[in-house]
């Protein structure tokens, strides 16, 4: 039983379908759609790991190094605007966000 | 051998994880869940070794990251049961995406690539090699501009994570430190002439 880079990478398919799935189905509450795109941006990494093993070059982890730094960051604002959504309206439901009438 | 199982073990429990998250019915647990699928990512990630980054995932996410989730998660007072209103219509939709999605992907690596450098096993590293050496020796020096940008965009999610959650509340008192060091006598002190009595 060899694990091969296409096991990551089918494995990384199955994850990030699974997190566009949730974005589907649970597509009214917005913490567990910005939890989806976390299972999303772990998906991309394992590809970009996986890639980095299999061609030797250290970059790609550098790569996953970057975003998991912005990820990190936009987790931060997310939550800080789902705090101040909360505030405004006492609710996460995103039929509510209505306001901007766009 | 040990590999494999190892492999589908931490493969099997991701991906439970993964549904938990997308199918609790409690956001709490889903926090939870998510958390269980970023440490088997990580035990994923040793065993391609890939050391420094299966570190990192558990120091920032699982310690900070997800921490902040279940904060703000218990923080809100959240109708659930609203927020799952559409759910069961929805599920038929989110499936046959997921599924056209891990089949399309699946087929391109699986049956079109049979015979590329995909189906080997990557070369296994030697017993001296440092992840985390070979990780900064690049890291200073290739990328040192995209790293001290990526310093810059984690200030800057610090002040707008502050300023946007900071409020003034209506009846909060506060000391102005400005306003104090700036009062003059004349605000503070009146002199009164007051008459004495006069002698009638």
């Amino acid at each position: 039983m060899i694990i091969t880079t296409a096991h990551y990478l089918v494995l990384a398919a199955v994850l990030f379908s699974l997190a566009v799935a949730g974005i589907f189905i649970n597509r009214k509450n917005v913490i567990l759609l910005l939890m989806c795109i976390e299972l999303m941006l772990l998906a991309v990494n394992f590809n970009f790991i996986a890639f980095s093993r299999m061609l030797g070059d250290p970059t790609g982890q550098v790569f996953v190094f970057f975003i998991l730094t912005v990820a990190a960051a936009e987790a931060a604002i997310g939550l800080a605007i789902l705090v101040v959504l909360f505030r405004n309206t006492r609710s996460i439901d995103v039929d509510e966000l209505d306001r901007l009438k766009g | 051998m040990i590999t494999g199982v190892l492999f589908y073990a931490f493969a099997a429990v991701l991906v439970v994880a993964a549904l938990g998250v997308i199918t609790s019915r409690n956001p709490v647990h889903a926090a939870l869940f998510l958390v269980l699928a970023f440490v088997q990512s990580a035990f994923l990630w040793l065993l391609i070794e890939a050391e420094f980054l299966a570190i990192a995932l558990v120091l920032v996410y699982v310690g900070a990251v997800m921490v902040l989730f279940l904060f703000v998660v218990m923080m809100l007072d959240i109708n659930v049961e609203k927020l799952r209103a559409g759910f069961a219509r929805y599920l038929p939709l989110g499936v046959a995406v997921a599924v056209i999605i891990v089949v399309e992907i699946g087929h391109v690596i699986w049956f079109k690539s049979q015979g590329l450098q995909f189906m080997t096993a990557p070369q296994g590293m030697p017993a001296d090699y440092s992840n985390t050496k070979t990780l900064g020796a690049v890291l200073y020096t290739q990328h040192v501009y995209a790293f001290e940008i990526a310093s810059v965009v984690l200030l800057l999610a610090i002040v707008a994570a502050i300023t946007l959650t900071m409020r003034k509340r209506p009846g909060h008192k506060v000391q102005d430190i400005a306003k104090q060091v700036a009062v003059r006598r004349e605000d503070r002190v009146r002199i009164v002439k007051v008459e004495t009595s006069k002698e009638s």
